[in-house]
């Protein structure tokens, strides 16, 4: 854990950034990437971060994960696990089936074989690939890969989840239906997801709560919740309401560059 | 609002088995083992095949006197006899002994120099290049200072074996680790793979395939510093495989010469195609392997 790691108060709060701030470089050429964002994920809450690019969603994540130390600020987690974190890129490890791949957070964890086996078998079970734990990742769809990913990442029994724009590379089909699957095992689980996408209707079909971040630096610029009920359908008009207000704010922040 | 949920939660389910089963059907293809070994032996057998036979039109051209160069038919009835024999034998145990360990110990010092030199950047400044410089030393240029160093001994040989062999050896581990995917090490520090765990669960399977190459490279060295150094230190062991080449030139027994120039041939094919073998084999799980099959 890092010196600005600590734990937030109570249990009203799942991820607590106050006032992060992140510089690249130094002196002259030191490049601004977030400046001062303030954010509370609450315990079982699913927050879209949404932005342009440029907007440090990304570094923001490797921060909350720990990949990276923070310049300034307070970074605060539930819980004394690291979070979990999905890319966009599957990032299973080749020399392992999928079996493998799920178990290697259970051995770093020290857990016993036989416990070991029972757990991936239920995770396994849990994104739907129970009859192909014995696969390698190259003969896997995308987005089975991307599922393979997400047990790996639940094996760490960890309550926050940090996606980086994990459907990024799937088609709309199979995107919709990850979607579902997300929802139902992040709504058994009672997990806080903090997910990061550049699809506005993507963060209206899923979060509890859409931030907008601004770009060079990123700060956030508008935050608004999302009461449709759920299930949901990426297709619906209310999602298309939001997602149509969001990505107006969005274009203005994007015009803004241009002038 | 329960029994909904249900029905959209089966359907899910549906759902994404059918995708699963479009999506992988038809990956699996199936080639009966014996047709593999065939596609893979023909052509080498072809290849050989026409050697022999161009081997054969030159002899018999009648280019050079068949005392210096004789017909395969010859030297094959010499590598058959020589077979029969122990001389063959004696020298190919003592050759593939001092193989042996002069391999195993380049690989012990190429790795772990490697490993050092991969993750210590006042290391890698000192000597990484030295390391590549070291490479391009063609290994015989080592022996008038081996034999200055250790007189006309074993240990001249080991020394030069080990200088042509390890530094290929640390490339391959420098580059291995060198070209580990950053996302592979990202995901694999957020699973709790920290320090020594890092290179245990991410590092050393990543860069594996870098480091067979490395040792197949290692040996191709080591087998050539070795063939030189039994051909210029002759006299401490009468049978090794170089000394048979040496003395057969003496003797001007071309036969003997080629029949044993055919054995170190051999010998040098089948330790590459074990190399070639484990590489294949990492490449297949890794799911890299070429569709060509080669």
């Amino acid at each position: 854990m890092t010196s600005t790691t600590t734990a937030p108060q109570g249990a009203t709060t799942a991820v607590a950034l106050s006032g992060v701030t992140k510089v690249y470089g130094r002196g002259t050429s030191a490049v601004l990437a977030l400046d001062g964002v303030s954010l509370d994920v609450a315990p079982g809450e699913f927050v879209c971060l949404v932005g342009a690019s440029g907007c440090g969603k990304s570094t923001l994540l490797n921060l909350v994960a720990g990949l990276d130390r923070p310049s300034g600020g307070q970074i605060g987690l539930a819980g004394d696990t690291n979070p979990g974190l999905m890319f966009q890129e599957p990032a299973l490890f080749p020399w392992l089936t999928v079996e493998g791949n799920v178990e290697v957070p259970l051995k770093l964890r020290r857990l016993p074989r036989a416990e070991r086996r029972e757990r991936v078998a239920e995770l396994l079970r849990t994104v739907h690939l129970a009859d192909f734990g014995r696969k390698r990742p190259h003969e896997l769809s995308g987005g089975m890969r991307q599922r393979v990913a997400l047990a790996r990442t639940l094996a760490l029994d960890t309550p926050v989840l940090l996606m980086d724009e994990p459907f990024g590379a799937l088609d709309a089909m199979t995107r919709d239906i990850l979607h579902d699957e997300l929802e139902r095992i992040w709504s058994e689980r009672q997990l806080s997801v903090l997910f990061v996408t550049h699809n506005v209707r993507e963060a209206a079909r899923l979060a509890d709560r859409i931030i907008l971040l601004s770009s060079r630096p990123g700060r956030i610029i508008y935050s608004t919740e999302v009461n449709i009920p759920r299930p949901r359908r990426i297709d619906s008009p209310e999602v298309a309401a939001i997602a149509a207000d969001v990505t107006e704010r969005l274009r203005t922040e994007v015009g803004r560059h241009g002038q | 609002m329960a029994s909904d949920t249900l029905t959209s939660s089966a359907r899910t389910d549906a759902e994404i088995s059918g995708l699963d089963a479009l999506e992988i059907a038809g990956r699996d293809k199936e080639i009966s083992r014996g047709a593999r070994i065939w596609a893979a032996t023909w052509p080498k057998l072809a290849a050989l095949t026409i050697a022999i036979l161009a081997w054969q039109l030159v002899v018999w051209s009648g280019w050079k006197p068949p005392y210096s160069l004789p017909g395969p038919m010859e030297v094959g009835r010499e590598l058959i006899s020589q077979a029969r024999g122990p001389q063959l034998w004696d020298g190919l145990v003592t050759t593939l002994r001092r193989a042996a360990v002069g391999y195993v110990f380049s690989a012990a010092v190429g790795l772990l120099l490697g490993l050092a030199v991969a993750r210590s950047k006042v290391l890698r400044a000192a000597i990484g290049s030295m390391i590549t410089a070291l490479q391009t030393m063609p290994s015989i240029a080592w022996f008038p200072l081996a034999i200055l160093l250790f007189e006309l001994s074993e240990k001249a040989i080991f020394f030069v074996v080990v200088l042509g062999a390890a530094p290929s050896i640390a490339n391959g581990v420098i580059s291995g680790v060198d070209y580990v995917p950053p996302l592979l090490l990202r995901a694999g520090r957020n699973l709790g793979a920290r320090g020594l765990n890092l290179y245990r669960y991410v590092i050393a399977p990543a860069a594996l395939p870098a480091i067979v190459a490395g040792l197949k490279q290692g040996w191709a060295f080591s087998w050539r510093s070795l063939m030189a150094g039994e051909l210029l230190v002759v006299g401490i062991s009468q049978t090794s495989l170089g000394a048979q080449l040496t003395y057969s030139r003496d003797l001007s027994d071309a036969p003997w010469l080629l029949s044993t120039m055919i054995v170190i041939l051999v010998v040098g094919l089948v330790v590459d195609a074990a190399f070639g073998a484990a590489d294949k084999a990492i490449r297949r799980r890794w799911g890299v392997l070429d569709q060509a099959g080669n």
